[in-house]
């Protein structure tokens, strides 16, 4: 697993086939920011069969709430959020054309079964590692709701932006082989 | 009677708001490096190393290690022959948070009512425990607590007869469940005794506890390394990716309890575990 695959947004079926759990991966291009307070109003859109405020196909959502930019900095520190808090919205932007989701921590069954029904993959950033990550970040401009703060909809340029491949089109779950892996009973 | 303005407090606060969010403790620190020797994951390694590099990261250049940069939750320990002028406490406390987290670049991440959900946007109130102390100093202690790591904390009001089993169980199927969520490595804090809500606080001022220290009681001293090496036989990794280092530390406080009861309580820390503390 030591080389790392290099791809770009937006991400096609075919990318998203080649990745395997455990790979890691340099992501250059665009991905959007959204946490709990978007996700639900931007399904609320999907609901009412609006339009979304960015077009979700092809590209990737990171779950982060970025601290705010220093003077003359693009963005604050921008790691990661749980996962687990978007299942039940994220099978929802799949259905959309989302074709990726970057966080922490694992998604559920029913993310699960959309990511293989639509190909679509979910990485891991290290969360915590927000200052690091911060440095692959080297545009941001703000999308949507504005009034949320940290939560506001923002697309980010990134470049090398380092994560892994947690879970893929497959049904591979790292969160599950590598647990199993480097249990001692 | 020795005098204390609000203006020291206000400023006070605000400094340890940043520092805390910046400088990472040399002991949570040094507990990384040692576990990364002896982490048998590649990818597990890796990813402390990325947490070890941010540290340094936010260390020199003044910023949060984490985006979350927490709620501000303060320890007070108020001497009794000090007097405090100028104003009221309690506001002298959330004023030096409001402006740490203005002045230092932090997120607020505090909604002002849990349903409505509309951020207060200067990351107050402040969750605050003040105990009168004796003696003429004033102690003020932060720890802000990230969501990811607090959302994966639990009490449990167990009965008396499921004794230390029941601890050790409680304890290990808290942090099993929790997986990558909170952000392992973790550091774990577990409360044992007195009431409902004394146990959860006992839970979270073990978290302030040095990493590697141990409880002076030998029955707690050797069920924190017991657990320990438990936990890390899980085999849930840093991050939930898989990995024998899912936790740095076990740290239990205990307190009376009542003959009916024996709660337990588990509040569980990311590695960014922040801390500091001022003595005024």
């Amino acid at each position: 697993m030591s080389n790392k695959k290099s791809i770009t947004t937006p991400l096609t079926d075919d990318v998203v086939m080649n990745l395997r759990i455990g790979d890691e991966v340099l992501i250059t291009g665009t991905v959007y920011s959204a946490r709990d307070a978007a996700h639900k109003r931007l399904v609320e859109l999907i609901d009412k069969g609006e339009k979304l405020p960015f077009d979700p196909k092809g590209q990737i959502i990171y779950f982060v709430g970025p601290s705010p930019s220093k003077p003359g900095k693009v963005i604050g520190s921008a790691g990661p959020t749980t996962s687990y808090r978007m299942n039940a919205y994220t099978p929802r932007m799949i259905e959309v054309g989302l074709k990726g989701m970057i966080g922490k921590g694992e998604m559920g069954a029913e993310v699960m079964a959309k990511m293989k029904e639509k190909k679509a993959v979910y990485f891991a950033a290290v969360g915590g590692a927000a200052a690091l990550i911060a440095k692959s970040i080297v545009g941001n401009e703000l999308v949507a709701y504005e009034d949320l703060g940290a939560e506001a909809v923002r697309k980010l340029t990134v470049k090398d932006f380092p994560a892994i491949v947690a879970m893929d089109c497959f049904g591979g779950n790292i969160y599950k082989e590598g647990t199993a892996k480097y249990e001692k009973k | 009677m020795r005098q204390i303005s609000i203006e020291k407090i206000v400023e006070a606060v605000r400094q340890i708001s940043m520092s805390a969010a910046y400088d990472l403790g040399k002991d949570v620190v040094g507990a990384i490096e040692k576990a990364k020797n002896v982490e048998e994951s590649p990818v597990a390694r890796g990813i402390l190393d990325q947490v070890l590099e941010n540290s340094k990261i936010a260390r020199n250049e003044s910023v949060p290690m984490c985006q979350d940069t927490g709620f501000a939750v303060l320890f007070v320990e108020l001497g009794q022959d000090l007097q405090i002028v100028g104003g009221d406490l309690n506001a002298a406390l959330n004023e030096g948070v409001r402006q740490g987290y203005k002045d230092g670049y932090l997120r607020k991440s505090i909604v002002g009512d849990p349903l409505e959900r509309k951020n207060t946007g200067d990351n107050t109130p402040a969750v605050v425990h003040i105990n009168i102390v004796p003696g003429d100093k004033m102690k003020i202690i932060i720890a802000p607590k990230g969501g990811g790591s607090e959302n994966m904390s639990e009490v449990k009001m167990m009965k008396p007869s499921d004794g230390i089993q029941g601890v050790r169980d409680f304890v290990i199927d808290r942090v099993r469940r929790s997986g990558g969520n909170p952000c392992p490595p973790i550091i774990v804090g577990v409360g044992v005794g007195g009431t409902f809500e004394k146990c959860a606080l006992l839970a979270k001022t073990a978290l302030l506890r040095e990493v590697g220290s141990r409880n002076p009681n030998k029955l707690y001293a050797d069920l924190e390394l017991e657990l320990l090496d438990k936990i890390n036989k899980l085999g849930i990794g840093p991050q939930g990716l898989g990995g024998t280092t899912t936790a740095l530390d076990v740290h239990i406080e205990t307190f009376p309890c009542h003959i009916a009861s024996l709660p337990v309580a588990v509040n569980t820390q990311c590695h960014a575990a922040r801390h500091k503390e001022i003595v005024l």
